[in-house]
């Protein structure tokens, strides 16, 4: 363990490319999640067993529309999928990334910053992917889930779930700075999810809630994320199940468009690489 | 590289430290402290919990706003990092249990990313000896496995200056030996390196120069050798029946010698041990000159 070669004569030379180091986080990133085998495991498992227990629970079909049990859930439960990945998950797994350090040593790095929230949010699209994939085969296998075969239902899909993730992600980056510590995100970060997940018309429809339940729920972004799901996988006989008779996309879009700006804002004033403990 | 006299003038120290203070809240944990590290010395940072060693520390890593002071490292102010600064310097945290689920070699090869200029990650794990660790995941190694992961990652960029921690804490007395070898090794390659440490023979055994740090400021400054008149200290020769402290222990002991006709029971000759000479320092908290005379405290 003696001889370390002499440090190279110091050149000019640049810096690898941010674009470069955030690729290298992304790769990193995604590996280390699917390494955790249990949390993979019960990340895809647990929307499967919230629509084998729902479509067990209720069946047939709404009145007047023709649209099963099985599609209602699929979408909401696709919506659920996006936010538990890209908030809970992530705003827990940041926060314990705070307290044992591991954010502390990256900011000691030559790495641009952005780097690191660009890693996370590919890993979580791609982890994100996987789970609606799967979702979506139980789904269309076991309850006669009809897919949609128009183009622009699967380009509504896209973006609606591009976004989705996308907002979800920031905003799991922004609350991960909230709890006190490591071991308190689990608990801090589940119940503003649990809570949405009631109210924004994932396990119970929408139009069963009261106005101002309704009403508050439109502030946050899982309502409509759900909704533009719903308009993929309802199609358009669904659409007279809806509070105001239509999939409303051009909010949806405006609403989970604000909330991705918003998450930004909140990432890059207030996040913390180190914990609270640390100074 | 040529650089114009103005930057050569600044870079005539690595670190160069002057009135550094911070508080926090009530505490004033960093009270106007004066430091310079020469290019290519090892440098060692003593004191006690609390003293303010690694809030200094973390100022001069870029990892802490200072309140008031003014501080140069390899030519910049930290509280402004760039990322072609940070190229320059390597880090290994006090406290690094990152759980991580990548393997030694996969952490190595990620972090040399971001340089400009790395080290080989296969190299770089012989030289540490967790070539045979390559392929564990960072989880499953033992605490001392990990802290040369820590090192390794620390000098994975060719910093010019490496700033360590207290990085032997809870090593085994092998490891530690074997770790000071490796530190040796990057001092005589040129780098500059900064060690805070609770364990005096870490020091002695690497440090050019230390500092004693107590309450905020430091309280002595110098080689290790000679730190606080350690050098210049009376020597005490202690047998099974007394002992006395004298500038001339070899005549001492020949007049022993004579009196007791031959051995004398229970001889040692000793002079203050650099243990003796901080506590000292740290128990006064007055700054002293390096090498004024000392008197040896007479009980031990």
């Amino acid at each position: 363990m003696t001889a370390t070669p002499a440090p190279a004569p110091r050149t000019a030379a640049p810096l690898p490319s941010p674009i470069k180091i955030a690729l290298a986080r992304a790769a990193v990133e995604t590996k280390v999640l699917f390494r955790e085998r249990d949390a993979v495991v019960f990340t895809f498992a647990l929307p499967i067993v919230f629509l084998v227990l729902f479509a067990s629970i209720f069946s047939g079909v709404a009145e007047g529309t023709g649209v099963t049990v099985a599609q209602l859930y699929t979408a909401g439960l696709i919506g659920s999928g996006v936010m538990g990945t890209g908030f809970q998950n992530l705003g827990i797994g940041i926060a314990g990334d705070r307290e044992d350090g591991t954010l502390k040593r990256l900011a000691g790095l030559p790495m641009p910053r952005p780097a690191y929230f660009i890693g996370k949010i590919i890993s979580v699209l791609v982890m994100t992917v996987l789970q609606v994939a799967i979702l979506l085969a139980i789904a269309v296998l076991f309850y006669g889930l009809e897919l949609p075969s128009e183009v622009s239902a699967w380009a509504t899909f896209a973006w609606v779930f591009v976004l989705g993730v996308s907002a979800a992600a920031v905003l799991g980056i922004a609350v991960s700075s909230l709890p006190r510590s490591g071991k308190s995100a689990a608990a801090v970060i589940s119940l503003p999810f649990v809570v949405l997940q009631f109210v924004s018309g994932v396990f119970i429809p929408i139009t069963e809630l009261p106005d101002w339940l309704v009403n508050a729920a439109s502030i946050f972004p899982l309502k409509w994320m759900c909704q533009g799901f719903r308009s993929v996988f309802l199609g358009d006989a669904g659409a007279a199940l809806e509070l105001t008779g239509s999939y409303e996309l051009g909010r949806v879009a405006l609403v989970l468009a604000a909330w991705l700006i918003g998450g930004l804002v909140l990432c890059v004033t207030t996040f913390r690489w180190k914990g609270r403990r640390d100074g | 590289m040529i650089l114009p006299g103005w930057i050569l003038g600044g870079m005539k120290h690595a670190i160069r430290v002057r009135g550094l203070k911070k508080r926090y809240g009530e505490v004033q944990a960093v009270a106007g402290l004066d430091l310079d590290v020469a290019h290519g010395e090892v440098f060692a940072v003593l004191g006690p919990n609390g003293a303010g060693k690694s809030t200094t520390v973390e100022i001069l890593e870029g990892y802490r706003e200072r309140d008031e002071g003014e501080v140069t490292v390899l030519g910049r102010d930290p509280a402004r990092p760039t990322r072609e600064w940070r190229s320059r310097i390597g880090i290994v945290l006090q406290t690094a249990d990152d759980r991580a689920e990548l393997t030694v070699r996969e952490t190595l090869r990620h972090f040399a990313t971001c340089y400009a200029n790395p080290r080989d990650p296969d190299e770089l794990m012989e030289q540490v000896g967790l070539a045979d660790s390559a392929g564990k995941r960072i989880r499953q190694l033992s605490g001392g496995q990990r802290r040369r992961v820590d090192v390794a990652l620390g000098v994975i960029g060719r910093p010019e200056l490496l700033f360590l921690d207290e990085p032997t804490t809870g090593f085994d007395p092998e490891a530690r030996r074997q770790f000071w070898d490796l530190i040796a090794g990057l001092a005589r390659d040129g780098t500059t390196i900064v060690l805070t440490t609770h364990y005096l023979e870490e020091a002695e055994a690497l440090a050019d120069r230390v500092a004693v740090v107590a309450r905020g400021r430091v309280v002595a400054e110098g080689d290790p050798a000679t730190l606080g008149g350690r050098g210049t200290a009376k020597a005490r020769v202690a047998w099974s029946e007394g002992e006395i402290e004298t500038d001339t222990p070899t005549a001492a002991v020949l007049e022993l010698s004579r009196r007791y006709d031959g051995e004398i029971p229970g001889l040692t000759v000793t002079r203050p041990t650099l243990e003796d000479v901080y506590l000292r320092l740290i128990e006064a908290g007055e700054p002293l000159a390096d090498g004024a005379p000392q008197t040896v405290g007479s009980a031990s």
